[in-house]
């Protein structure tokens, strides 16, 4: 088990991400959003049991949905894995959540792991490096996935992704791509990135990458996360807040020594000139990495493989496109179902019609009819769905119970749970929440009802 | 036989055939492996047609490498030690050496003890049977039976009805013969090794004569160290005992005993059965595919091993670098009975990417994992701690090995770390005999490393003078305090810090002594020649110190220490005392490290350099990169130990006198 090797897993389950409206809703909350027809927060699980952690605190952001969630895991994973929910406010920061638990935590490393990641990353190598650098916090990084998914997808994704690279995160690593010596969110860069000389020293050279994206996935050490949480009242945020300090402390000893977390200011600093994806050599060649070493505190990186993969739900794009990738060749292996011939998945129990087709990388779920002419290409279906003749959908997530009258074009969107599309409905780009009945056409639009905030 | 005897007199290593023996050519020549053994076999059995002069350690049934008779300046006694013993199955050349030479040989006072120049008139056939007879006291003498008389067909089948004979054999009849000061069970079960030898008349008597002498005493050792100190065979006991059999052994040798051969042969194989249980099995050689198979079934990391091995380096271990740390990663949170704890599983890692090197800091890392290892541990029902103990702590030391291999001064600490907990008495609770061997720990690793680092500090700082220049190779950290505390006294010296690809760990002491403001010189070891002409003291680090006073280091240190040699610049050895071992090697071939042939490919600040990528797919490449070599005793001027300054000649002595008691 995880204690065997002192490790103890904090799952941070999330509550109703806001980010994917309407996709989620109190009766549907993120963790249990159906991805390749299985919950989202079942690829976490699954790892971490593949992994031989089975002891797991899962921390849920709301009453309501920690009881679904609770529900859910009692119901499948009872007997293989020991689940302990712990529930925060709705409003709560990732470190805050972590607070929650500080009591329980005894292991001498913990593993914080969002329940949104879906990767293959084998966690033992995580943690192996964890250990072996004897590191007081290693953080997941993953090369941005640039030109990898947005290869199917329409041209509103490519723009999509272009905003989202001008706001990325700014991430120095030392020469050898072990150490972190910095990290700024893009939320919180200013004109200005402040690196502390010290660091720059001690490392001889720091290289800022735009390229990389953390993952949500750490690795701390038990006594001074506990001592940083308790210290620093003020940290609400894992990555935003908690992260970027331990790197700025990591020359101190102590890491709560220092007074005000966010306002150091010892360092030079560099005007932000920095063109995306290109390093930044610092001018103090020479130095010794021993001071780092030496120290106690580190942060250390480890980067993903680029035949990994590795992922995030956390907004709607994404959530189509790790949809595309779970049904399609990059990730099917994660969901462990068998693949046709065809190069799809679907269900034995699932009606096609006449002259339907199911192109690759598809997934059809139990129990869903189809009418005849139909042609679904790189979508999802969920379970039980009805669909008519001459539906067309291409790069679109059906989840369950949603019904898709004659001749409807669905293209890039996500329908959720019990939906209605009535005859001769084209969508484009749009979701629709749950049971909310469309009809005409619509092109980037969420359809939801009102009271789903 | 006589021609596997012959071979073991050879001991020039240029000779010495090791790894790769072609099978044609050493049985169309036997004689020409050396001279002497070409006298040997003349004498005694000119028509051998079947020698075996392959030199890798024969893995014998017996391997018995009880302490190696030392070649030091000793009493009479001691020189015909050897001569009876029965030969063991090492792949230590000085064993061999020592195994065979003649007793009357004034030789065994140098480093390379036994050379056999004295032998020719002294080819008795007194000698010649007594050889011959301690050959014979090897178990595995089935191997070589290419005696004219023996076909090969026969010796197979002597072989299969002595195996299965073994077994029958009574465990126990070895204490009872020592209850019985003439045991008397008849042993029938031995009836072809006596008709095998029956059929050499010449030879038979005085091979029943000299092993009813070596097991009389063999008998009388026994006694004498149950007596002294208990069961336990140390290495000073042991050489006690080996003493004991050659004074015994060469007074009885001349009586005439024609008792029956069958029982006390049969005695002996029990009590070298005995022995052998008391002794660690030799290291593995990596050129037999069965054992290699075997083991890697037992390995917890999948290893692939490297196709490309360099012939003559076929026995030592090399894997395919990159996959083992994967595989070891993906088992990380596995939970099995045979998983080695978390503390000593992290330090496994950190060996095999290197995080850790150094001999100091691998033994202390390894020693605080096994403190985490015995805080943690709880007997399980039914089993004893010190078994079981002995057993989890035999488990994770394998897993370190797999790792990387242990070096010498690591095999010294676990064995130290297992004699204790053999020795804790059972009447202990578990949470006192946990507490007791902690504290072992601790204190073996502040006594014998941290206060011996600083004694020899303090002694080496006494040869620095004002003015100095000193070299130094690598990075040595004995050394490194060494500088840095003469230094601190304000002593006005120079550093040359030699160093060499692919490590370049001289770059990191470089830095640090510069950091302290030490003003140093840093070149490369194809400039040592040069160097050292500015350069009047040597001081070396070393992994360890074996007791023919050969320095086992850091590849390279015996090119400097050669070149200083030659320029007669004293070159200082420092080390801690518990790394001295008991081995004798003459060459860096037997045993050694392979390192990463890839770090070879790389040359760092040389970017454009790029002929070696891709030299895997070469078949007729291949890169060895060697992590230590030997240096002979002749280059070395002292050695800077905790106990003093001292010749290399003192080192056995010091391994004698120091290591009596087991406290290592």
């Amino acid at each position: 088990m995880g204690q065997q090797m002192n490790f103890q897993v904090v799952l941070l389950a999330g509550g109703v991400s806001k980010q994917l409206f309407p996709l989620v809703s109190k009766e549907l909350p993120k963790a249990l959003l159906p991805l390749g027809n299985k919950p989202l927060l079942s690829y976490t699980l699954e790892q971490l049991e593949s992994s031989n952690l089975k002891s797991i605190i899962v921390v849920v952001a709301g009453e309501d949905v920690a009881e679904q969630i609770r529900a859910w895991i009692s119901g499948a994973y009872d007997d293989r894995l020991s689940v302990e929910s712990v529930t925060v406010a709705e409003d709560a920061g990732t470190a805050d959540a972590l607070r929650a638990v500080a009591s329980r935590l005894t292991a001498e490393h913990i593993l914080v792991i969002s329940g949104d990641l879906v990767c293959d990353i084998p966690l033992g190598a995580i943690a192996a490096t964890h250990c072996r650098k004897k590191a007081s916090m290693t953080a997941l990084l993953c090369a941005l996935q640039v030109a990898g998914t947005s290869d199917g997808s329409s041209g509103s994704t490519g723009k999509e992704k272009a905003k989202q690279q001008s706001s990325n995160d700014v991430i120095g690593l030392d020469p050898s791509h072990e150490f972190l010596t910095f990290m700024a969110s893009a939320a919180r860069i200013d004109k200005q990135l402040q690196i502390q000389r010290s660091i720059v020293r001690a490392f001889g050279r720091v290289e800022l990458h735009t390229d990389l994206v953390d993952d949500h996935l750490y690795v701390f050490k038990r006594t001074i996360l506990q001592e940083v949480l308790e210290g620093c009242p003020g940290i609400r945020s894992i990555k935003e807040e908690l992260v970027p300090y331990l790197i700025r402390s990591q020359l101190r000893s102590n890491p709560t020594i220092q007074s005000k977390p966010l306002t150091e200011n010892g360092g030079e600093q560099f005007e932000r000139k920095i063109a995306p994806n290109q390093l930044v050599k610092s001018p103090l060649e020479q130095a010794s990495l021993l001071g780092a070493q030496a120290n106690n505190m580190k942060c250390c990186a480890y980067i993903v493989n680029k035949d990994r993969y590795c992922a995030r739900v956390n907004s709607v794009q994404s959530f189509i496109d790790v949809n595309q990738d779970v049904a399609g060749e990059r990730a099917v292996h994660l969901t462990g179902y068998d693949i046709s011939r065809s190069n799809n998945v679907i269900h034995p129990t699932s009606k096609l019609g006449y002259k339907s087709t199911v192109g690759p990388h598809c997934m059809l779920g139990e129990g869903s009819e189809m009418g005849d002419k139909c042609s679904i290409k790189r979508s999802v279906v969920g379970r039980h769905c009805r669909i008519g003749s001459g539906v067309k959908i291409m790069n679109s997530v059906v989840m369950d119970h949603v019904t898709i009258d004659d001749g409807c074009i669905v293209q890039g969107s996500v329908i959720c749970n019990n939906a209605h599309l009535q005859e001769r409905v084209t969508l484009k780009d749009c979701q629709v929440g749950a049971a909310y009945i469309v009809s005409g056409e619509h092109q980037g639009e969420a359809l939801a009802k009102r009271d789903k905030n | 036989m006589d021609s596997r005897r012959g071979s073991r007199f050879v001991i020039d290593p240029k000779i010495r055939q090791v790894g790769f023996v072609p099978a044609g050519c050493e049985s169309e020549n036997p004689n020409a492996s050396s001279a002497v053994a070409a006298i040997a076999n003349v004498d005694v059995n000119p028509t051998s047609d079947s020698p075996s002069p392959v030199m890798i350690p024969p893995r014998l049934a017996d391997p018995l490498p009880r302490a190696a008779p030392l070649p030091v300046p000793s009493p009479p006694p001691r020189k015909h030690t050897s001569v009876e013993i029965p030969l063991q199955g090492s792949y230590n050349p000085t064993d061999s050496v020592l195994g065979t030479s003649p007793p009357f040989s004034p030789a065994s006072n140098g480093r390379y003890a036994g050379v056999p120049s004295s032998e020719g008139p002294d080819l008795s056939p007194s000698f010649v049977s007594r050889a011959s007879s301690a050959m014979e006291g090897m178990s595995l003498r089935e191997d070589h039976l290419g005696s004219p008389s023996a076909s090969r067909f026969a010796t197979v089948g002597e072989y299969a009805m002595f195996k299965q004979q073994q077994p029958q054999q009574p465990a126990t009849a070895v204490t009872k013969v020592y209850a019985s000061s003439l045991p008397q069970e008849p042993v029938q079960s031995f009836a072809p090794v006596g008709k095998e030898d029956s059929s050499k008349p010449l030879k038979e008597r005085t091979t029943k004569a000299e092993r009813r002498a070596k097991q009389e005493a063999d008998r009388e050792a026994k006694r004498i160290a149950k007596e002294s100190a208990g069961a336990k065979v140390v290495e000073g006991e042991a050489r006690a005992s080996s003493n004991v059999v050659g004074k015994a052994s060469r007074a009885q040798s001349q009586k005439k005993d024609s008792a029956s051969e069958k029982r006390l042969s049969a005695v002996e194989k029990a009590s070298e059965k005995e022995k052998k249980k008391e002794i660690p099995a030799p290291r593995m050689q990596f050129d037999d595919q069965s054992r290699v198979a075997k083991a890697k079934k037992r390995a917890l990391i999948e290893q692939t091993e490297t196709k490309h091995r360099v012939e003559l380096f076929r026995h030592l271990p090399q894997f395919v670098y990159g996959a083992q740390l994967p595989s070891l990663e993906a088992k990380f949170f596995h939970d099995d009975a045979m998983h080695p704890h978390p503390a000593v599983y992290q330090v496994g890692l950190q060996y095999l990417t290197g995080d850790i090197t150094g001999g100091n800091a691998r033994c202390i890392a390894m020693l605080s994992a096994f403190k985490e290892l015995i805080k943690d541990y709880c007997t399980p029902r039914e089993r004893t701690l010190i078994r079981d103990l002995t057993a989890r702590v035999n488990n994770n030391v394998s897993f370190l090995t797999t790792c990387r291999p242990l070096c010498i001064s690591m095999g010294n600490a676990i064995r130290f770390l297992k004699t204790r907990i053999a020795k804790l008495q059972l009447t202990l609770s578990e949470s006192d005999a946990k507490s007791l061997i902690i504290a072992e720990i601790d204190r073996f690793m502040q006594e014998k490393i941290n206060y011996a680092d600083n004694e020899i500090t303090k002694l080496a700082v006494t040869k620095i003078k004002d003015g100095d220049v000193i070299l130094t190779y690598g990075s040595s950290c004995v050394v490194e305090t060494i500088i840095l505390h003469a230094f601190s006294l304000g002593k006005k010296f120079r550093v040359v810090i030699v160093d060499s690809r692919p490590k370049l760990e001289g770059k990191g002491l470089l830095r640090r002594l510069l950091g302290r403001g030490i003003s140093c010189t840093y070149s490369h070891i194809n400039a040592v020649t040069y160097i050292i002409q500015e350069v009047n003291k040597v001081f070396l680090g070393a992994s360890s110190i074996l007791s023919n006073g050969t320095v086992y280091s850091r590849v390279g240190s015996a090119s400097v220490a050669m070149v200083a040699n030659a320029f007669h610049v004293p070159v200082m050895i420092c080390c801690e005392t518990y790394k001295f071992h008991e081995r004798v090697q003459l060459d860096s071939i037997c045993f050694n490290e392979l390192g990463d042939p890839d770090a070879l490919v790389k040359i760092p600040g040389r970017k454009g350099l790029s002929e070696l990528e891709g030299w895997s797919q070469s078949s007729h490449l291949k890169l060895l990169n060697l992590m230590y070599d030997v240096m002979p005793a002749d280059y070395v001027s002292m050695i800077i130990t905790e106990l003093g300054m001292v010749p290399p000649t003192s080192v056995p002595v010091i391994l004698r006198e120091y290591r009596k008691d087991p406290i290592l």
